[in-house]
């Protein structure tokens, strides 16, 4: 009979190989597969999604309605109102306490929006902040416009602000104030995808032709 | 952190975190009460002071915001007293309680450098985030409109 310590260790060995343990070559560990980080907002969609589009006007005005998700979300529109007054939270309150936009979307004197808003949020007193938060010019007001209301505005720079296309495009891409609209901290909602999704969605529609969504077309969902 | 600031025409030097409010640190840390805490959250203007001349809600503002900029307080607004604000405020007996107050003036002084001679509704835009429990608006647009000569 077998000593008791090499039975001992015999029965190990055994139920190792059978676990499958300690019986691979010493290599890396594999990795499980990592999912794709979806924006806090939920993903839009990707430019090369819209390739089975062969109607290349058809095309662009998909991508428009794309790029709406973000141009009808709150935290856009509540700083393009068409009035004086900025709106806030997801139901389009009217600012409190009661601001006006002034000569140069900033406020009045005593009233200024940087007296309270600072260049990142005020967590504590939950108040949005970035850098020179201000709204956007009543020439580029967007609140309770259809895609196609804003998409004729925008192709017009005499109703867009005096600002071509192009100049759009960078404010989408670059601006800090749209930057914290995808990063809003608090409970605010942000709208989907990234500022470079959008600004990628973008730029595929003026390549497109820039053709406007149809009067009565809505937003995706 | 050493944070330098000038306030009310001064150098002074505070140590505090630099995300700490402005408000303690004009209260607690430089001992000017003059200034007032009302909700801490800019909706009542109670805490209103100077930024380099613009009215700022001092009880969200960091004070490393504050580094290289004139801040003014209540204090500092006229040493003796006798901003034309501050004249017409006694003249017209404006406070009540009074914890508003000196938010109020603040605001309307800031009104006022940019405006001299503001109108009803410029004053009522202006002041439209200093609140008055008291409800004492009525005095406050009056003597406004009275410190800037009409």
């Amino acid at each position: 009979m077998l000593p008791r310590v090499i039975r001992v260790v015999m029965i190990a060995g055994l139920l190792a190989s059978c676990s499958g343990r300690n019986t691979a070559p010493p290599g890396p560990t594999p990795q499980a597969p990592v999912a794709p980080t979806e924006p806090p907002g939920g993903r839009l969609r990707a430019v090369a999604e819209f390739g089975s589009i062969a109607d290349k006007p058809a095309r662009s005005r998909a991508l428009f309605l794309e790029v709406s998700r973000v141009l009808t979300h709150p935290r856009c529109v509540n700083c393009h109102p068409t009035d004086d007054s900025p709106r806030q939270g997801d139901g389009g309150a009217l600012h409190d306490p009661p601001v006006i936009r002034g000569a140069n979307d900033r406020g009045v004197a005593g009233m200024q929006c940087f007296g309270c808003h600072q260049d990142r949020n005020a967590e504590l007193a939950r108040i949005p902040g970035a850098p020179d938060w201000h709204l956007a010019p009543l020439a580029m007001a967007w609140l309770g416009k259809s895609p196609a209301q804003i998409c004729v505005q925008l192709v017009d720079a005499s109703t867009s602000g005096g600002k071509s296309l192009k100049q759009v495009h960078e404010h989408l891409a670059h601006d800090k104030l749209v930057a914290w609209g995808f990063t809003p901290g608090a409970d605010r909602r942000p709208p989907p995808g990234t500022p470079a999704d959008v600004a990628a969605l973008f730029a595929a529609w003026i390549e497109t032709g820039a053709t406007c969504p149809n009067p009565d077309d809505e937003v995706p969902r | 952190m050493k944070i330098e600031l000038t306030i009310n025409g001064a150098k002074k030097t505070v140590d505090a975190d630099p995300e700490m409010p402005l408000l303690w640190v004009i209260r607690d840390l430089l001992g000017l009460v003059g200034t007032k805490y009302g909700c801490g959250e800019a909706l009542c203007g109670a805490c209103t002071v100077h930024l380099d001349g613009n009215a700022t809600r001092s009880c969200v503002t960091p004070v490393r915001r504050a580094q290289g900029r004139t801040i003014t307080t209540i204090e500092g607004l006229s040493p003796a007293g006798d901003h034309p604000l501050q004249k017409a405020w006694v003249e017209l007996g404006v406070p009540q309680c009074g914890y508003c107050q000196a938010g109020q003036i603040m605001c309307a002084a800031s009104l006022l450098a940019a405006k001299p001679q503001p109108n009803d509704t410029e004053i009522d835009q202006a002041l439209a985030g200093n609140l008055c429990r008291c409800g004492t608006y009525l005095r406050i647009r009056a003597a406004v409109k009275k410190a800037s000569g009409q």
